[in-house]
């Protein structure tokens, strides 16, 4: 019974918290806390079984729940993960644990909403990973937006307002193309199941056409070049959990889109426009990394450094090498673990100090060692150092790209380099130089800090030294991926 | 093979690594002064860990064995191993018994220096990455090290963060090292495509598949040998700072000395050589890398020379003449001599160590002065610092070649192999080599009669004291390293490598070739002369040379004007390309003016609409009825 | 026996009675009955050709009817109390928060 519906209890025990939230008194803020945490915590304990129970020789999906929803157009409540979509639903658990952590002091107003929204917002992240009714996954991709809009444009900056418009507005338009796309095929087949739709197929200029729109609405989330412009405001006014849900797992909801739907429900378009795409993936890379270099605002320069190396994962996936794409799938993870990490790191001095502005920084190594330590460790992580996560990652996703085309590697390879360039400018004039006077007696890291970013720390070179652990996982199922494209 | 022996070999890198975690951690709060403890325990047992690990390459034993399984993905299979033979093995016992005394030394160096903690962390840390790329057995593992050497020495060069000079070459060291590491990555993806495997015994192994053939990369055809090797050369521009990636080793001095001495001199930048002796039968198969590797060395080894005598900071005099030193190392590659190159490599570590660490002596004495490290203010230190004096002298002597001092029998090796190889650029390379150690000795023994010789010229600094002779705990280490510096050369080393670099084409003996060992000789000892006699016996001489040639003592003095250049022509225009081009033109004005664009227009048109909306009820009534009549007659009409 | 068509004219009657005082008058509750008007009107009608088909089905949309009547109504006039307390008001020509 409970392991049958593991993946259903995963994903409606945060229920339990919102519920028990809800009865309790506004002004009760530490117990609003603790439940929210406490419930996190134990879903992360249930996502932990999940991992455990996982059989790794099984290429198709696990733990699949079916049962009939909407029995009037068909919608199926559908369940399963296979070895692409299992490791992102602890990942998002774990974020959300950690954005209660991170966020324990730093949110000061409508307290009980907020938990309420990152409750739901964890609702949503693993029910887009696990859905694998075309229906069902909509719902939950279109319910994502609707606790993170609150987040930004309730707690966010100054610019709040101008930013939630522009973040809902910009994806909600991607997502149109796949709602109309996902019509069509229920039009044309009767049916939302992803199971049978991935044995259909389609004339190769419908399939153009129905990949354009689901490619559409993902590269806006990811975001890709040069539907990009949306992720800078929006992270810069998020308060941190807001910018670590959206570094952390929103934005690699696009890429796995890519992963699951537009790779085996359209091959033919997907090798069609491969080209396309891994252009405008180099494109992002160097993009980002060059508009990092101009940044003066800490948030944004993240920001813009999510673009460049979320265009590292669409490159790996979209050279269909197997190494390729499980390095896309591990950067994603990777990704999340780091650039999550290094918003929790600038949201810690934002707290202290209310302003991104690196120029008001200046000298951190010397007032506030252990976090320079921590930031730098994410600094390193972030340019790919060898035995950092993010080395790996990109390793694996250059190694695969360049049997495929060696040009488009020098390209990103370059990018490497700006990356390299403008993290570790940013880490000079924030913790080297002088002691700026704005930062000379700065509290040190709370309890709640460290221990939001310590598990962070641990993965990092965790997956550094051994991405087994991670690879392991992903090894059946991106094969049988890749059997779509022959 | 026992499972002793390899916990052994195991344990001679992860020892300096635990000793550097833990001192990184609780060092600021509970070690303090004690800090050093630690790593030079690590380091001591490793040492001797590693003398027993040679005594077992001694009698002829290698070992290979991968730790654990790193990256495994489909045909990609890279571990954690250890390929140990003479030539790392060589390697290791250089690196540990330099780490050692240089540890050693440091306890007195950085004495009192609020990051006493973190210094000994960084170092052993340090120790640890350089372990790892020697002894690595594959590619992978070697970048591991390369990246983390290049890590270390960021921290170290940035050791003293609050100086703006020192954090902006640690920047320049990490990035000018990335551009080199862009390159080696590529040569590593090639690899990996060509031959199947990162494992040094796979890439041997399939070095046929690759021999003489071509590929066309960024459209132009390459051979893929040359193309290989030249990528991976890249990266050995960048670490051991080959013209045009040399930039950052100058700047690099502005860490403490004993960095410069262990990082900047001995070990990390004679990674590249390293790298390409061991992967020398790569080279071999593609004689124009060898050609590459060669005239690159030789240009470097040209330039550094000219601009050492010109410049008046201690430790960039002695940058320089690594930069010298390490393009002699490539020029021995590049004339096919792996084994005369490794054995200058050996030697150099050894007396460029102590040169700097005398350096250093010789600056920590100076150190409230407000540059410590200008040799104007210095002079007639013999007196007053014998064994600092000492010391120096035996470095110099083996760095000029003198006979009987280690450089001399390295040295001498390069230039013979290069006389003889059977190259056609062997001959230049023995030109220039010949003439460099001319300048070699000149620049050294400048240095000499500079600091040590004639007035003590730093009077208002020591307010009429006099510099005071270093600790012992500085001066002991200095002595030890001495006896390398003069006893290196003794060793056999090249026929000690001959079981690992046994491909060479020539094996030159000592004492053939009489006439080309005494030209070599004299081009050395006329620069000692031609020091003595420019520094002591006519000082008014030193001021003649940028008198006549103001131009090129200019040009000199600028370093050939490398920073000038590459700040016009590759930061400006990245920063341009960033903040007008890509953010403020392209960002800003076309993708922004598209989506806002769009957004206006939108709400231009629901601007129209909105004065429909009076805000009166009655008046939606109307216009709901309105609605209902248009769709009645709709409906009615258009069955 | 009254014929069909009375009851249609006076359903129509109905609906144009309430849609002329939905348009014209300006009074909030004079308008919440006009609304009234027109559901009764449909009521009258559903009950009607319930009656004359011989069928049950528009009962109960007369039942439904006169519930959701009631509801609406309720919901109506609350909304109008809520109003006039807040801004003492009861035209609707004074209520304009929604003008664009």
């Amino acid at each position: 019974m409970f392991k049958a519906h593991l993946l259903s209890w995963i994903l409606w025990f945060p229920l339990l918290g919102i519920i028990l939230v809800w009865f309790v008194p506004r002004d009760k803020v530490r117990l609003i806390k603790w439940i929210t945490f406490l419930a996190l915590l134990f879903d992360l304990v249930l996502s932990c079984v999940l991992l455990k129970d996982f059989n790794f020789a099984e290429s198709g999906f696990q733990f699949v729940e079916k049962a009939n929803w909407i029995e009037l157009i068909n919608a199926k409540y559908f369940l399963g993960v296979d070895g692409i979509s299992v490791l992102f639903v602890p990942l998002s658990v774990l974020v959300s644990v950690l954005c209660v952590l991170i966020s324990w002091d730093s949110i000061k107003y409508r307290v009980k909403e907020f938990y309420l929204c990152l409750l739901f917002t964890n609702i949503a992240m693993v029910g887009v990973f696990c859905a694998l009714d075309l229906f069902l996954f909509y719902v939950f991709w279109e319910a994502m937006l609707i606790p993170l809009y609150l987040i930004i444009g309730i707690w966010g900056g100054p610019r709040r307002i101008y930013a939630t418009l522009k973040f809902f507005l910009y994806t909600f338009f991607g997502s149109i193309f796949m709602f109309v796309a996902i019509l069509y095929l229920f039009i044309k087949t009767g049916t939302f199941d992803y199971l049978e739709l991935s044995r259909h197929s389609f004339p190769i200029e419908v399939e153009k056409l129905l990949f354009l729109g689901f490619a559409f609405a993902f590269a806006v989330k990811i975001p890709m070049w040069p539907v990009h412009t949306w992720l800078p405001d929006a992270h810069t006014e998020a308060p941190t959990a807001g910018s670590v849900i959206l570094a952390g797992i929103l934005i690699k909801i696009g890429a796995y889109g890519l992963l699951r739907f537009c790779l085996p429900l359209f091959p033919h378009a997907s090798l069609y426009f491969s080209k396309l795409i891994l252009i405008l993936s180099v494109i992002a890379i160097i993009y980002g990394g060059l508009a990092c270099l101009a940044q003066e605002d800490l948030k944004r320069l993240i920001a813009y450094s999510s673009v460049s190396h979320m265009g590292f994962v669409t490159l790996g996936i979209f050279s269909f090498n197997p190494v390729a794409i499980k390095g896309a799938i591990l950067q994603m993870i990777n990704h999340g673990i780091v650039t999550g990490a290094l918003f929790m790191c600038v949201g810690i001095i934002y707290d202290r100090t209310k302003t991104r502005q690196i120029s008001y920084y200046g000298g951190l190594a010397s007032t506030m060692p252990f976090y320079a330590a921590l930031f730098m460790i994410f600094t390193l992580a972030s340019i790919g150092l060898p035995g950092t996560n993010g080395f790996v990652g990109e390793f694996m996703i250059l190694l695969g790209t360049f049997l495929k085309c060696k040009a488009i590697v020098f390209f990103a390879a370059l990018g490497v380099i700006i990356g390299a360039a403008y993290m570790l400018w940013l880490y000079q004039r924030v913790f080297f130089q002088n002691v700026s006077e704005n930062v000379k007696n700065l509290p040190g890291l709370k309890f709640n800090e460290i221990a939001a970013v310590l598990p962070m720390v641990f993965f990092v070179f965790l997956i550094g030294l051994y991405p087994k652990v991670v690879l392991a996982f992903m090894d059946t199922s991106v094969k049988a991926l890749l059997l779509y494209l022959k | 093979m026992g499972a002793e022996i390899k916990i052994i070999i195991a344990a001679i890198p992860i020892l300096p690594l635990l000793a550097s975690v833990i001192t990184l951690i609780l060092g600021r709060r509970f070690f303090k002064e004690a800090s050093f403890v630690l790593p030079v325990l690590g380091i001591l047992i490793s040492f001797f860990f590693s003398l027993f690990v040679l005594s077992q390459v001694l009698h002829g034993k290698t070992f290979e064995f991968d730790l654990f399984a790193w990256i495994v993905s489909d045909s990609l299979k890279v571990g954690f191993g250890f390929l140990i033979d003479s030539l790392s093995i060589m390697m290791v016992c250089m690196v540990l018994s330099l780490s050692l005394l240089i540890h050693i030394y440091s306890i007195g160096y950085m004495e009192g220096d609020p990051g006493f903690y973190r210094f000994f962390a960084y170092i052993s840390l340090f120790t640890f990455s350089m372990l790892a790329l020697v002894m690595s057995n594959n590619l992978l593992q070697l970048y591991l090290g390369w990246e983390a050497v290049g890590l270390c020495s960021y921290l170290l060069i940035g050791f003293w963060y609050e100086k703006k000079s020192a954090a902006d070459a640690a920047k320049k060291a990490f990035i000018v090292n990335r551009i080199g590491d862009f390159g080696f990555a590529l040569g590593i993806f090639l690899l990996f495509s060509a031959v199947g495997g990162l494992y040094y015994h796979q890439v041997f192994d399939n070095l046929p598949l690759i021999q003489g053939k071509t590929i066309s990369f960024l459209g132009i055809k390459w051979s893929l040998p040359f193309l290989i090797s030249f990528l991976l050369f890249m990266g050995a521009m960048g670490k051991s700072a080959q013209v045009p990636l040399h930039v950052w080793l100058p700047d690099a001095m502005e860490g403490p000395t004993p960095v410069s001495a262990l990082i900047h001199a001995a070990t990390m930048v004679t990674a590249g050589v390293f790298m390409v002796a061991r992967l020398h039968p790569l080279y071999l198969i593609s004689p124009g890398a060898l050609e590459l590797v060669a005239l690159t060395g030789t240009f470097t080894c040209f330039m550094a020379a000219t601009i050492a005598p010109t410049q008046f900071d201690i430790k960039r005099v002695i940058a320089y003449s690594t930069l010298s030193q390490l393009g002699y190392m490539f020029m021995a590659c590049g004339v096919g001599a792996f084994a005369a190159g490794m054995f200058h490599l050996f030697t150099h570590a050894y007396f460029k160590a102590l040169l700097f660490l005398a350096a250093g002596s010789v600056i920590h004495a100076f150190h409230h002065a407000p540059d410590p490290n200008d040799i104007r203010i210095m002079g007639g230190l013999r007196k007053y610092m014998p064994y600092t004096f000492f010391t120096f002298l035996i470095g110099a002597l083996a760095l000029s070649g003198f006979p009987g001092f280690s450089g001399f029998f390295s040295k001498e090796g390069i230039l013979i192999s290069a006389y003889l190889s059977p190259y056609p650029w062997g001959k230049l390379v023995w030109l220039v080599g010949v003439f460099v150690a001319f300048l070699t000795s000149f620049y050294s023994f400048r240095l000499v009669f500079v600091v040590f010789f004639g007035e003590f010229r730093g009077g208002s600094i020591f307010h009429g004291e006099k510099p005071h002779e270093s600790p012992l705990v500085m001066v002991i280490p200095l002595m030890l390293i001495s006896v390398g510096a003069i006893f290196a050369g003794y060793l056999d080393i090249p026929g000690f490598l001959k079981s690992t670099l046994a491909h060479e084409p020539v094996h030159p003996h000592h004492g053939e070739h009489f006439f080309q060992n005494l030209l070599a000789l004299i081009a050395g000892l006329s620069g000692i002369l031609v020091a003595w006699w420019v520094y002591i016996k006519n000082p008014e001489l030193k001021e003649l040379f940028p008198r006549k040639f103001p131009g090129i003592y200019r040009f000199l003095y600028n370093k050939w004007w490398f920073d000038e250049v590459y700040h016009e022509v590759i930061v400006k225009p990245v920063l341009f390309l960033s903040r007008r081009l890509v953010v403020g033109f392209s960002d800003l004005f076309v993708i922004e003016g598209i989506v806002n664009g769009s957004a206006r227009v939108v709400g231009g048109i629901a601007g129209a609409f909105r004065r429909v909306h009076t805000g009166i009820v009655n008046h939606y009534a109307v216009f709901t009825l309105i609605g209902i009549i248009i769709y009645l007659l709709v409906f009615f009409y258009l069955k | 026996m009254i014929p069909f068509s009375y009851y249609v004219i006076l359903a129509i009657t109905l609906i144009f009675i309430g849609i002329f005082g939905m348009v014209f008058r300006r009074n909030l509750i004079v308008m919440c009955a006009c609304i009234e008007i027109v559901i009764n009107a449909l009521i009258v009608l559903f009950a009607a050709i319930s009656y004359f088909h011989r069928d049950t089905t528009g009962y109960i949309v007369v039942f439904f009817l006169i519930a959701m009547a009631a509801a609406e109504a309720a919901v109506g006039l609350t909304l109008i109390v809520l109003l006039y307390k807040k801004q003492r008001a009861i035209h609707s020509e004074e209520v304009s928060e929604l003008k664009g």
